[in-house]
């Protein structure tokens, strides 16, 4: 898909790496000095920032430390808040990197979810299997990275439930996901495991509409919007970091609210 | 009242004011950036006067400078209480004497003679962003965790109210700072003092 914002996708546990080592190059923390400096400051303003590598390694440096800090903060028993179904915002905003005309679609008939990684059973599931497991749903307030908020109603199975069914490997670091629209990302075990992380079915009442993610997305009242990835195909249990289509690109990993 | 002993400004207060200036000035442009990516009262801010490039660049901005904010404000205030300098500096205050203060500085005839002393307009004035600060830091702890800090969400209202609270608490910090530095350039002796202490 074009994208104007896209850029090269960069290995995150690399960066870091490579931040770190030059960080500890005596010049370059100079560098880093003279560049936060009030006057430095105002000619790094607009794009120019963007282009200025040191600076964009150490704030992404810090954006892994706040990984860290949110993953601490995460209370895993504490609830999103949910709402009536008068409060649901209709219609529901589209908002993904690509147009509303270009939403994959995918034949349901076809359709299998992948499962790998650290896993018992890598059995991949058609869309009649999901519907057969429990069923819940939850109305909460989906945020979005940009500021905006709307509020909508997913049904579909508790994750930690999926999970437990694959026989994943509960202790490891991350779940990943792979979707149709070619759009990945990844979250935190604990996460995945809270009580409110859904893999969404439906949406108010009906099965989930491809514009909003057909045949699944992942629900989360716990994180932004782009941590809720949509037309999943492919879920996989790791320990090595898998990062996703934004946080490659400069947002932050965890982005739990 | 005053100590004409040692610096006007103690070393610490001078450290944290500018480590302050540099965290509010960054938080607000970056801040502006991320506004832009949603504008919900209708109108945008000019890119040029943005930090960060774009919105992933502007939030990595607001979410490291956010730990210099906090961390410098918490030592202002640690180091204002334990010396006692906030009572001493701040209080007595009474809303006829912010007035008679007002009406004297419209006319022309407040004094600043003595910067060791804060005016009533000062104090309210000083005092009041201390406030504002500490709102930014709490409304902005509501938008980065709505889910893990529920008592200060409903203490806000929501997290969408949290989100004009936080703009406009902004707009007052901004507001402050641009009298701030007016009357700086007219006083520039307490610029000095801000810098050198004396």
């Amino acid at each position: 898909m074009p994208n104007p914002y896209r850029r090269i996708a960069l290995d995150g546990e690399a960066v870091v790496k490579e931040a770190l080592r030059r960080l500890d190059q005596p010049a370059r923390r100079a560098f880093l000095r003279r560049s936060l400096t009030l006057g430095g400051l105002s000619l790094l303003t607009g794009c120019a920032i963007v282009d200025e590598e040191s600076v964009e390694r150490a704030l992404m440096k810090v954006s892994r430390l706040n990984d860290k800090v949110q993953a601490w903060l995460f209370d895993p028993t504490l609830l999103a808040p949910t709402y009536p179904e008068s409060m649901i915002t209709r219609p529901f905003p589209f908002n993904a990197y690509y147009k509303v005309d270009e939403v994959p679609e995918v034949d349901a008939s076809e359709f299998r979810l992948e499962v790998g990684g650290l896993v018992a059973d890598r059995h991949a599931w058609a869309l009649e299997e999901l519907r057969a497991l429990p069923q819940t749903d939850q109305i909460t307030r989906h945020i979005c990275v940009e500021g905006w908020s709307a509020i909508g109603k997913w049904g579909g199975v508790n994750f930690g439930t999926f999970l437990r069914r694959v026989g994943a490997d509960l202790s490891a670091r991350y779940v990943g996901f792979q979707c149709a629209d070619d759009y990945s990302t990844s979250i935190d075990m604990p996460t995945a495991l809270h009580p409110q992380t859904l893999l969404a079915l439906s949406f108010d009442g009906e099965p989930l509409p491809p514009r909003y993610g057909f045949p699944m997305k992942l629900r989360m009242p716990t994180k932004l919007g782009y941590k809720n990835p949509k037309h999943i195909e492919a879920i996989f249990v790791t320990n090595t970091y898998p990062g996703g289509y934004w946080e490659d690109q400069g947002y932050n990993w965890f982005g739990g609210s | 009242m005053t100590d004409d002993s040692g610096p006007i400004h103690p070393l610490w207060l001078r450290v944290t004011h500018w480590m302050n200036a540099l965290a509010v000035v960054i938080m607000v442009m970056s801040g502006w950036r991320i506004y832009d990516a949603d504008p919900f009262f209708g109108f945008i801010i000019p890119k040029s006067v943005t930090l960060g490039g774009w919105l992933a660049g502007a939030l990595q901005w607001h979410f490291a400078a956010m730990w210099l904010l906090a961390a410098n404000g918490l030592a202002y205030l640690a180091c204002n209480v334990a010396s006692g300098r906030v009572w001493r500096k701040f209080f007595p205050l009474s809303a006829r004497a912010v007035m008679a203060d007002v009406r004297a500085a419209l006319r022309g005839l407040l004094k600043h003679d003595d910067l060791r002393a804060y005016n009533a307009v000062q104090r309210a004035a000083y005092l009041f962003v201390i406030a504002d600060c500490v709102l930014l830091v709490l409304s902005g702890l509501v938008l980065w965790k709505p889910v893990q800090f529920p008592l200060l969400r409903e203490l806000m209202g929501d997290y969408e109210a949290a989100r004009r609270v936080h703009f406009l608490a902004m707009a007052a910090l901004v507001a402050f700072v641009g009298v701030h530095l007016v009357m700086s350039a007219l006083v520039p002796r307490a610029l000095l003092a801000m810098i050198r202490g004396r």
